[in-house]
């Protein structure tokens, strides 16, 4: 593996393998009464959240301290960058402390990839802007594994906002690197055209999609202004894109629903969807733990610099 | 300081007059001057190079009045200086617009002082740049300024150009209106080129649409008005289209591409590097090729640099909060030479034509662009064609943010004479 | 040692087991991942067929334990733990295949008590080969194999590998 984890780019289809396997043997020691190896006693990882994200930064947070690491959490706000200190510059001090590790969330695409020209440590990108969220990719690749038994040919439904998630960047990078068929579903001013360069198909009529797929994934609609430029109401989303409890019956049997949080419920995703058994949305949260504690093992658990 | 030199034994190329030989030219008291000249001269051995008329830039910003941080007349004009130009014409968005006489004056009076370039300071077409109201053009033409440029944005209003390209009918034929072609409601809150790599980066985009759109319209007003337009940066192969046809119908256009998109595409982006980020961006290979085929048949009628120099701090923040532009003055001969001229894509004299003689009448640069004859102002560059270097700091320019940074370049000035005086040589300026 | 010399050993030790831990009422059975859990399911099965009891078998994988984290090329493999009984109170005979440094027994420990507080921990190993790093010993051996440091041993077991054996490969 790399030194740093960026981008779904940056692994191999061995790559995720080996990820998704060890992140298996930390979901056992999640099981344990002490949850707790020795394996990066001694290493200090920096959670460095510049964009807020209580979920993403706890599930790191646990997973750096369930293997001993010593963690240090530096988020916007009450920190020097408020004050208008440069990334650069903080990145510095944060070298200067001896991280080992830093976990980067930012709203700017591409500041992990900047972090890595200033600092020696491990560099994980926790989502920045609308580039790409690996980790995220790599648990709900975890989920569908577990869930499914297999990623290659499973049919992927990725329902939403496609232009500004992160998240379906990744899982799409992922799902084809590991030979599943991914489909992307939404408003067409919310899908990249370029996109079926990634491997993918592209749809605008979820209900002929829906009946032939393993999983259908639930983007997030951001209701923020500039959004809205991109559909008339949040209604004729809901109305067109939304996933109901009548559109759930199309899909196949054992067909999983998976959302990256949080939901709007009766927006994208109904209420009584969304608490149905076939959606696995709290176990993609405790596998989140596991993947990043694995993330972590490998990418601090090998020499600095030297690949094999 | 010697006043009297002869370069000999150079390879003259002078576009004026189609010259290209080797020959002596000898500077005298300030402009060339003949044989009997020669006497007592000091002699610069000039075998192996170049000799042309001193380059001319229609497209610099030289951040004073207003950003000394970034660069100052002073330093930008050593630049220009270093990089083989003897004219310049300066921006005018500092802070205070150039939007009056008194701006126009005090920028001509910082250039003076320095001694290095000519600067033609470029008026505002709009007060304060606001794109609301029209500037006094007319006060400024009396200053002495002809290209007037809102560059930064595009004129908001077809209704807004139109009364410009009218009104500075009455100060003559020569007054050019410069645009930035690229309509604001697409382009908002974009960083790069939109495409398959902004797409794969997750940076919203500036489309090519965003240029074609306003380059359309300012060629309708033109034709409509019989005005005369400038297009500043074209970056796109659907750009250059549009100029082709509307030269062909008579249609006073002139156009001027960078080096920078004559080089990089949006694929050089992937690393984020934000000296890459600029307005209007590098876009596909497709557009930079046709940018090429466009300055080799003359539908684009000068290289000009856009020279944007920044604070090292504002270009190492994120991507998307760094300021666009790059330095360009030290290394546009240099790009020039290696991306077209060596490898066969442009002849040296058009090469020469494009960054000399065309924009000097453009800019109505009198002095510049050559002949390079006896009794004309002596603004000539030496360079070496096949000097090999590295293109890395220290700068003469305040800025750092080269997109070509660590690029290998196959050319260099290595002298310039600016009225007749040595500002630059062996490569360095001389004060 | 041969497949016939590895089947013997794995009796004897059956044997021994029986004999010091007094019918191995207590006793469970854990295998070092991977070659150690084969040979721990074995001897489970050679303690049946001998005596009778039902010897409970795990598989326990060390590698968030090694002291050698961070410092090789690459991050170690990882296999599967398993272990679905309590440890506590038991007298856990690890099994591994190999006893060399004594470092993946220390780390075994270590994993062991923070799952659980043994009452005792024992260990079996079918080949000591010596050039012991840490106070560790074994309490079975199914041979001793005087070697050099920088030889190579492996371990072949039918179930991964296609037969039983022990090989010595000298230092090149």
């Amino acid at each position: 593996m790399n030194e740093h984890l960026l981008s779904m780019h940056d692994l191999s289809a061995t790559d995720v393998t080996r990820i998704l396997d060890t992140a298996e043997s930390f979901r056992e020691v999640g099981t344990r009464v002490i949850k707790k190896v020795p394996a990066l006693r001694g290493r200090t990882v920096v959670n460095f959240f510049l964009e807020n994200s209580t979920r993403t930064r706890i599930s790191f947070e646990l997973a750096a301290k369930r293997l001993s690491a010593d963690v240090i959490n530096f988020s916007a706000g009450g920190s020097s960058v408020a004050k208008g200190e440069s990334l650069k510059d903080t990145a510095l001090t944060l070298q200067a402390m001896g991280a080992d590790a830093i976990v980067i969330r930012h709203s700017s695409s591409g500041s992990p990839l900047q972090l890595t020209r200033w600092v020696d440590a491990h560099v994980l990108n926790a989502g920045d802007g609308t580039h790409e969220h690996p980790t995220q990719g790599l648990l709900d690749l975890y989920t569908m594994r577990e869930k499914l038994g297999r990623l290659e040919g499973l049919r992927v439904g990725i329902v939403g906002d496609v232009q500004h998630s992160r998240v379906a960047r990744s899982l799409s990078f992922g799902l084809v690197k590991m030979g599943a068929e991914v489909t992307l579903v939404g408003p067409p001013t919310l899908i990249p055209p370029e996109a079926p360069i990634w491997g993918v198909q592209v749809s605008y009529d979820i209900e002929g999609v829906l009946p032939k797929l393993d999983v259908c994934y639930v983007l997030r609609v951001q209701r923020e202004r500039q959004r809205l430029e991109y559909f008339p109401s949040v209604r004729e989303y809901a109305r067109l894109f939304g996933i109901t409890r009548d559109r759930v019956a199309l899909m196949p049997e054992g067909g999983l629903i998976m959302h990256p949080g949080p939901m709007n419920r009766g927006v994208e995703i109904d209420s009584d969807v969304a608490d149905l058994p076939r959606s696995v949305i709290e176990e993609q949260v405790t596998n989140g733990i596991a993947v990043r504690m694995a993330l972590l093992f490998l990418l601090l658990g090998g020499g600095k610099g030297e690949a094999s | 300081m010697n006043t009297r030199f002869v370069f000999e034994g150079g390879r003259v190329v002078d576009p004026a007059t189609g010259v290209d030989d080797v020959r002596d030219v000898i500077v005298a008291d300030g402009v060339i001057a003949g044989p009997d000249a020669a006497e007592g001269a000091e002699r610069i051995d000039a075998r192996g190079l170049v000799i042309a008329p001193g380059l001319v830039d229609l497209h610099t910003h030289l951040r004073e009045p207003g950003e000394e941080h970034k660069e100052t007349v002073a330093t930008g004009t050593r630049a220009a200086a270093v990089g083989g130009y003897t004219a310049v014409a300066a921006m005018a968005n500092t802070q205070p617009v150039a939007d009056n006489a008194a701006v126009i004056q005090a920028v001509r009076d910082l250039a003076g002082a320095a001694g290095l370039c000519e600067v033609h300071p470029v008026g505002a077409i709009t007060k304060g740049l606001e794109g609301e109201q029209l500037a006094e053009m007319g006060e400024m033409v009396e200053a002495g300024v002809r290209v007037f440029s809102d560059d930064g944005r595009a004129i908001p209003t077809a209704r807004l150009l139109r009364n410009a390209l009218r009104y500075v009918k009455a100060f003559g034929d020569d007054v050019v209106l410069a645009e930035h072609a690229e309509d604001p409601s697409l382009v908002e809150g974009g960083h790069m080129h939109e495409g398959a790599v902004s797409a794969a980066l997750g940076l919203a985009g500036r489309p090519a649409e965003a240029e074609e759109i306003v380059v359309a319209r300012d060629l309708t007003l033109a034709r409509a008005t019989g005005g005369r337009i400038h297009l500043c940066h074209l970056s796109s192969g659907r750009g250059v289209e549009l100029v082709r046809r509307a030269k062909s119908e008579g249609i006073r256009v002139t156009a001027e591409v960078t080096p920078h998109h004559l080089t990089f595409t949006d694929e050089d982006l992937q690393t984020y590097d934000a000296n890459l980020k600029m307005n209007p961006p590098l876009r596909s290979a497709e557009d930079r090729d046709a940018l090429r085929d466009g300055l080799a048949d003359g539908t684009i009628d000068a290289v000009a640099t856009d020279h944007a120099p920044h604070a090292i701090e504002e270009k190492e923040a994120e991507f998307d909060r760094a300021p666009p532009g790059t330095i360009g003055l030290e290394t546009a001969l240099g790009v020039i030479m290696t991306e077209l001229v060596h490898p066969g894509l442009l002849p040296l004299s058009r090469a020469l034509d494009v960054l000399s003689t065309i924009p000097a009448r453009i800019l109505g640069a009198t002095d510049h662009g050559g002949p390079i004859e006896p009794g004309r102002p002596a603004n000539l560059v030496v360079f070496d064609p096949d000097h090999e270097w590295v293109v890395e700091a220290p700068f003469a320019s305040k800025g750092r943010n080269s997109a070509f940074l660590g690029r290998r370049l196959r050319g260099r000035v290595s002298h310039t004479v600016y009225r007749g005086a040595l500002v630059v040589a062996e490569g360095k300026p001389t004060r | 040692m041969e497949p016939d010399d590895v089947r013997r050993a794995l009796t004897r030790i059956a044997h021994e087991i029986l004999e010091r831990d007094k019918g191995a009422a207590d006793v469970v059975l854990v295998g070092i991942a991977d070659r150690g859990d084969d040979l721990a399911r074995r001897l489970a099965d050679e303690v049946r067929r001998i005596e009778g009891p039902v010897v409970p078998v795990g598989v326990l994988d060390i590698t968030f334990y090694r002291d050698d984290i961070g410092m090789r090329a690459d991050a170690p493999e990882v296999h599967e733990t398993r272990i679905p009984f309590d440890v506590s109170g038991k007298v856990v005979v690890l099994v591994d295949d190999v006893l060399f440094t004594g470092r993946t027994i220390r780390s075994a420990m270590d994993a062991l008590m923070d799952l659980g507080r043994p009452r005792k921990i024992q260990l079996a190993v079918l080949v000591d080969r010596g050039h012991r790093e840490l106070p560790i010993r074994a309490d079975f051996v199914g041979k001793n194999v005087p070697t050099g440091r920088a030889d190579d041993v492996r371990v072949l077991v039918a179930e991964l590998d296609g037969e039983d054996a022990v090989v010595v490969e000298g230092a090149r």
